[in-house]
């Protein structure tokens, strides 16, 4: 019998494999996904929420998520293509330009 | 015509602003004239007035008229309104009569003059700010035109404010004109202050500032040589000492001639320095009330006559013997105001202001034609050559030594006469000593440059000292060749001279008829004359003519021919002849003691309280945040993740308090 314990622990897993991405990869892509990962992580808890607690909140909140998603993909990789053009690199500790 | 009131002094404003605006586009003549028919209408308007407030009861003789609430704090309200009296009808009449005179003789005297729109805009600001003063119906407007018109003083005598010296075809090296207007405005500030903290004080007493209240209130709440008006009235006079050109603030005045002759006739002679004559007769009512002040400004009038008289005695340049007389005579209106007579007081406040706005214009036209050479010991013989100016300038000078039937004579004999019958006879002593001494150097000055053989040459270039030719203008450079000047300079010449000859008649002394201007003046003054008997009248006129004729008479003995017998006076007494030269060095005394420590003051603070202080603190402040945002600024690193990472462990942490707690 899965409880929600089941969907937390694997929620808390993912999000934290997102984390670790965006930590540890230098390539903007890469940290793309992880972010997306985390973002997923968190929809996922959501829903396993709304549907052992009966109650729809949970998955209005898993739509408006995923817009904000796809809105920020578009924004990010808009972004990635901009610093490529200007820096012919996209190395993430390269970009340093705000450095004390 | 009384709702009209205002007109006076709003048309010559009309007339500065239109030229300000747009002077320098309209064609010469346009812009000169309509200074000039702004004042003319000026005075057209205080005719009107004048003739409707003599239509009035003597008793009842004002007219008031409050054009809008002006200033309205708390208690304190101050209306802008207009006062027409007997005393400011006279003085309306005389700032737009001589005004209008002078303006017109200025068309012609400055028609070699690029910037004739700036001079004609300030010139009849001028007249607006000194309407605003004589007009004005509290003390808080009256000092608006006080102050407006030290502003255009400081304007007008800083007119050549691109030239360094004046002295031109002499090795005497004047102040700059710039230096000379600042001196001028530095100087009469200090008098101002006095002038401001009387206010003060007025208000603090009275709780208002209009004249009628001002007046009623001291009448009616104190008692003659109570201490709060003796205080006021001092500092009011210290005011008057600084405007009027007084001991010990009149050393601006002698540099003020730096300024363009006009200038020195309307500003520097007959009207603008007459404003603390003006004022100390307004409020005569206060100074009726301390006697003590009273005193302080009979002496330092008289004291004022006689020391600048002494020093006109040696001075080279026309125009700064005609600015020392000026000083000197305003002593003698001091005079007649500390010793109660106001109205002889205005009366030679008046004929002054004809008869040196005379002697000064005919020393414009002097210069007109001799390029500006002004200094005596280089001109002569210009009789012959300029017979209007001469005759002008001769009654001018006869006015003012005071000879008999002059207007200069009635209006100094009945401030003399006043003086002796007040009891004190020292005042009067001084007083005729110098009037002798006035009749000396005018005529001395009458007889270097008119008489005699000319010390000049057609012809010849006159500079200023260390002037290249190449700067000089076309007319200049022609040389001399003395002309007498157009009807626009020689008309207002010849009218100002007949008022110098019959406005003494206005006032004449009870012996010989009727003193009418005094009588006129009686609704204001409510002067009691003092009854002498007809002897002792006869006996002071005879010694005021006696003091002149004897005056006029050393002085054109000394200077015929070649002038030996004052050259031989000043190798016997060298000492005291350098002494008057030199003005009793007392340019030099206030730059030690006052302008040099005050200079030095202002350095130290400059460079010690501003430099290292104030600038210290606010260096300092901001070396320490840079300081601290140094120290801070390695914490930025530009890696990314190293921010991601701590915004992770941020929300572990705080996660990890709200779980645990």
């Amino acid at each position: 019998m899965l409880t929600v314990t089941h969907f937390t622990v694997l929620s808390a897993i993912l999000f934290s494999l997102g984390a670790l991405a965006v930590l540890i990869r230098r390539n903007p892509l890469i940290m793309f996904m992880g972010i997306e990962l985390m973002l997923n992580a968190v929809n996922l808890a959501f829903v396993a929420f709304s549907r052992f607690m009966e109650n729809m909140d949970g998955q209005v909140f898993v739509f408006i998520v995923l817009t904000v998603a796809a809105a920020e993909v578009a924004v990010g990789l808009a972004l990635v293509v901009a610093i490529f053009r200007a820096r012919d690199n996209v190395d993430m500790d390269e970009i340093d330009l705000l450095k004390g | 015509m009384s709702q009209f009131l205002w007109l006076i002094p709003a048309l010559p404003l009309l007339g500065a602003t239109i030229n300000l605006l747009i002077g320098r586009r309209l064609p010469r003549a346009v812009s000169c004239w309509l200074a000039v028919a702004a004042m003319a209408a000026a005075f057209g308007a205080a005719v009107g007035a004048f003739l409707e407030l003599l239509a009035l009861p003597s008793d009842a003789q004002v007219i008031h008229q409050t054009l809008y609430q002006w200033v309205t704090v708390g208690k304190f309200s101050v209306d802008v309104g207009f006062w027409l009296d007997p005393l400011s009808a006279i003085m309306i009449l005389v700032v737009t009569l001589v005004g209008t005179l002078i303006h017109i003789y200025a068309v012609g005297y400055m028609e070699h003059e690029t910037d004739y729109a700036r001079f004609f805009t300030q010139m009849n600001l001028f007249a607006f700010m000194m309407l605003m003063l004589v007009l004005a119906d509290n003390y808080l407007l009256m000092f608006l035109g006080w102050e407006g018109v030290g502003l255009c003083s400081y304007l007008l005598i800083g007119f050549y404010y691109n030239r360094d010296n004046t002295a031109v075809g002499t090795d005497e090296k004047f102040l700059s004109p710039r230096s000379s207007g600042t001196k001028a405005f530095v100087v009469t500030r200090i008098g101002d202050f006095g002038f401001t903290l009387g206010i003060i004080l007025m208000f603090w007493t009275f709780g208002s500032l209009s004249f009628g209240e001002v007046f009623h209130g001291a009448e009616t709440m104190f008692q003659i040589g109570a201490p709060i008006i003796t205080i006021m009235t001092l500092l009011m006079f210290l005011g008057a000492t600084g405007k009027s050109a007084q001991l010990p603030l009149f050393v601006w005045l002698p540099d003020a001639m730096a300024g363009p002759t006009p200038v020195s006739a309307l500003i520097h002679a007959a009207t603008m320095v007459t404003a603390g004559v003006y004022m100390i007769g307004r409020s005569h009512v206060l100074y009726e009330l301390a006697p003590a002040t009273m005193a302080v400004v009979a002496v330092v009038g008289v004291l004022t006559a006689f020391i600048a008289a002494t020093i006109a005695l040696t001075q080279r340049d026309l125009k700064r013997v005609l600015a020392y007389s000026t000083v000197s005579q305003l002593g003698y209106m001091m005079l007649a105001m500390g010793i109660g007579a106001f109205s002889a007081g205005i009366f030679h406040l008046m004929t002054h202001a004809f008869f040196k706005a005379l002697l000064f214009l005919s020393a414009g036209a002097v210069m007109h034609a001799m390029n500006d050479m002004v200094d005596m010991r280089r001109l002569g013989g210009l009789r012959k050559i300029l017979p209007i100016t001469f005759w002008t300038f001769l009654i001018g000078a006869l006015a003012l030594a005071g000879f008999p039937l002059f207007s200069g004579f009635f209006s100094k004999d009945e401030i003399l006469s006043s003086a002796f019958t007040s009891g004190n006879v020292a005042l009067w002593v001084v007083g005729v000593v110098t009037a002798l001494l006035t009749a000396f150097y005018i005529f001395r000055a009458v007889s270097l440059t008119f008489g005699g053989k000319p010390r000049w040459k057609v012809g010849e270039v006159v500079t200023v000292q260390g002037a290249v030719a190449s700067e000089l203008d076309a007319h200049a450079a022609k040389g001399l060749h003395p002309h007498e000047a157009k009807w626009v300079m020689t008309l207002p010449l010849i009218l100002l001279a007949l008022g110098a000859l019959f406005a003494g008649f206005l006032g004449m002394p009870a012996v010989l008829g009727e003193n009418r201007l005094a009588r006129f003046l009686e609704p204001v003054f409510q002067h009691e004359t003092p009854h002498v008997s007809a002897e002792l009248e006869w006996l002071l006129i005879g010694i005021s003519a006696a003091a002149a004729l004897v005056g006029i008479f050393i002085a054109l003995r000394f200077y015929r021919g070649d002038a030996k017998t004052p050259a031989r006076l000043a190798a016997y007494y060298p000492s005291l002849y350098k002494l008057l030269l030199n003005k009793y060095w007392i340019d030099q005394i206030y730059d030690a003691l006052i302008a040099r420590p005050g200079r030095w003051l202002a350095n130290a603070f400059w460079l010690e309280l501003d430099g290292k202080i104030i600038n210290g603190i606010a260096d300092g402040l901001g070396n320490a945040f840079r300081g601290f945002g140094n120290s801070l600024r390695s914490l930025q690193t530009g890696y990314m993740r190293g921010y991601a990472l701590a915004m992770l462990i941020g929300v572990v942490v705080v996660i990890a308090l709200l779980v645990m707690r």
